[in-house]
């Protein structure tokens, strides 16, 4: 079952026999089911179902009965009737509703027995006390979540500082080979669009494309890659300037700074080391 | 996570670095010799750049006095933080001590981060981490006994947000994990330690209080 046992209801299989007059309504709110006075039929709302032990404390709470005293008899039924109608509506019952539902049984033939006889006359034991131990501590956690809940929720209104450049992110180190590729097609793909007249062809060597890289990381400090690879006329120059930006970097000129994942990338006059 | 710490002990290192270099000139034999007023000082820019909870002890030993004095240098800020009735405050957390911004001002920060509130987690995650925060360490086996129903989406979605982590396996049959809270866990619910927990029986009036 999804999700730790919630009763996901959607959607609701079109024809049900038996239950066509159902209503049922997932979002939140408390379980509920109400015999209609005027048929035959259930109506029901769902709820967010935890598991066994929320329909059981569910069901004592509906027959306003004692948490300390429950009468076992009833409310097993109560619990099949719900799991029949689980069923009856298609919904996968998790296996822990049926655990339970052997529990209650067994508790409830133990409960009818006539108390052995021969047995060691020791103080009464209540057969109920495990269970009602387990609703109680079931209850417990419950109001525990609420608690974690509301201080979530204050601690969502608090905010510290932003990260800085030094905190774990190091960009520089993030840069892998093909974030560089990534740019490098991006530019290649947007120079496809474009209609190139080429008049004449202009040569650019690889020492001068690296001189001019050199020039523009050292008069800009900081250069985006994007504008460098953008004064590429053509094709070939723009592979020639992507083969410049790996000489550099391999020569430790220059260090690539990415902020973000799949964000654009710098490049940066090495600190002189 | 250990990226992180790892990420805190650099930092940290760089200023002990620069302040091993200034206190050549004016280190005194032994513990160094540093006014309140200074300590207050630096204890709070080490407070503003650390990344996670910093405590009085890092504080202390990073510039070598007594984390008495650090301790109260720091409950003397947090009184100058309150009385100025600013939009920060200094707060004790998971251990240590973080400069935050006060919830009050929650609609306008977020506007400027453009960030919306994480997504809650669901009621069956908050059951699941209730149970471990109170019984830790403990093992899946247990907290199904306690839930009465599997929970292993919650369990996953918690060892994601990193709010629960292996506590090593329990000497039984099987050798079970045993989980318990993280550090992450007390900085997401603004908790100094797991003692701030308020009792678990503390809940059996709200509880079982009313039949």
């Amino acid at each position: 079952m999804e999700d730790n046992g919630s009763l996901e209801v959607t959607p609701v299989p079109a024809s049900v026999p038996a239950t066509e007059n159902t209503v049922i309504n997932v979002a939140g709110g408390q379980p509920e089911i109400r015999p209609d006075r005027d048929s035959d039929q259930l109506k029901i709302t769902l709820g967010e179902f935890e598991g066994p032990l929320d329909l059981l404390l569910y069901l004592i709470r509906q027959e306003q009965v004692n948490i300390y005293d429950i009468p076992i008899a009833r409310i097993t039924d109560e619990y099949l009737r719900y799991l029949n109608l689980m069923q009856e509506l298609d919904l996968a019952v998790a296996g822990d509703f049926l655990v339970m539902a052997a529990q209650l049984i067994e508790l409830k033939s133990r409960m009818l027995l006539p108390r052995d006889p021969l047995a060691v006359d020791e103080e009464e034991v209540d057969l109920r006390a495990d269970l009602v131990n387990r609703l109680l501590e079931h209850e417990k956690f419950k109001a525990a979540a609420q608690m974690l809940w509301s201080r979530a929720t204050v601690e969502q209104a608090v905010f510290t500082r932003a990260e800085m450049e030094t905190d774990k992110n190091n960009p520089e180190v993030a840069v892998g080979l093909f974030d560089l590729l990534t740019v490098f097609q991006k530019i290649l793909a947007r120079h496809k669009e474009e209609v190139l007249m080429e008049i004449e062809r202009e040569e650019i060597t690889m020492a001068e494309m690296i001189e001019r890289l050199r020039n523009m990381v050292r008069s800009a400090g900081e250069l985006n890659l994007i504008t460098f690879f953008e004064r590429a006329g053509s094709r070939r120059e723009l592979v020639v300037a992507f083969l410049s930006v790996l000489e550099l970097v391999r020569l430790h000129e220059i260090t690539l700074l990415q902020r973000e994942t799949f964000g654009e990338i710098t490049a940066r006059g090495a600190s002189p080391a | 996570m250990i990226d992180k710490a790892k990420a805190a002990t650099a930092t940290t290192n760089e200023v002990d670095f620069e302040l091993e270099i200034s206190s050549d000139s004016e280190t005194v034999e032994g513990r160094r010799q540093i006014s309140d007023a200074e300590l207050k000082s630096i204890a709070e820019a080490l407070i503003f750049v650390a990344e996670e909870p910093i405590g009085a002890e890092s504080i202390a030993d990073l510039i070598d006095v007594e984390t008495d004095a650090v301790e109260k240098a720091i409950s003397k800020l947090v009184r100058e933080y309150d009385s100025r009735n600013g939009g920060l405050q200094l707060r004790e957390i998971a251990g240590g001590w973080q400069i935050a911004t006060r919830p009050e001002h929650h609609e306008n920060v977020r506007a400027y981060l453009r960030s919306k509130p994480s997504a809650k987690l669901s009621l069956a995650s908050l059951e699941t981490l209730a149970v471990i925060a109170y019984k830790q360490p403990i093992t899946i086996p247990e907290i199904l006994e306690i839930r009465g129903v599997q929970s292993p989406s919650a369990i996953k979605t918690l060892l994601d947000k990193r709010l629960i982590v292996a506590k090593g396996r329990k000497e039984t049959v099987g050798r079970p994990m045993m989980y318990g809270t993280s550090k992450e866990f007390l900085i997401q619910f603004g908790l100094k330690d797991l003692s701030e927990l308020p009792s678990i029986e503390d809940f059996r009036d709200l509880a079982g209080g009313e039949s």
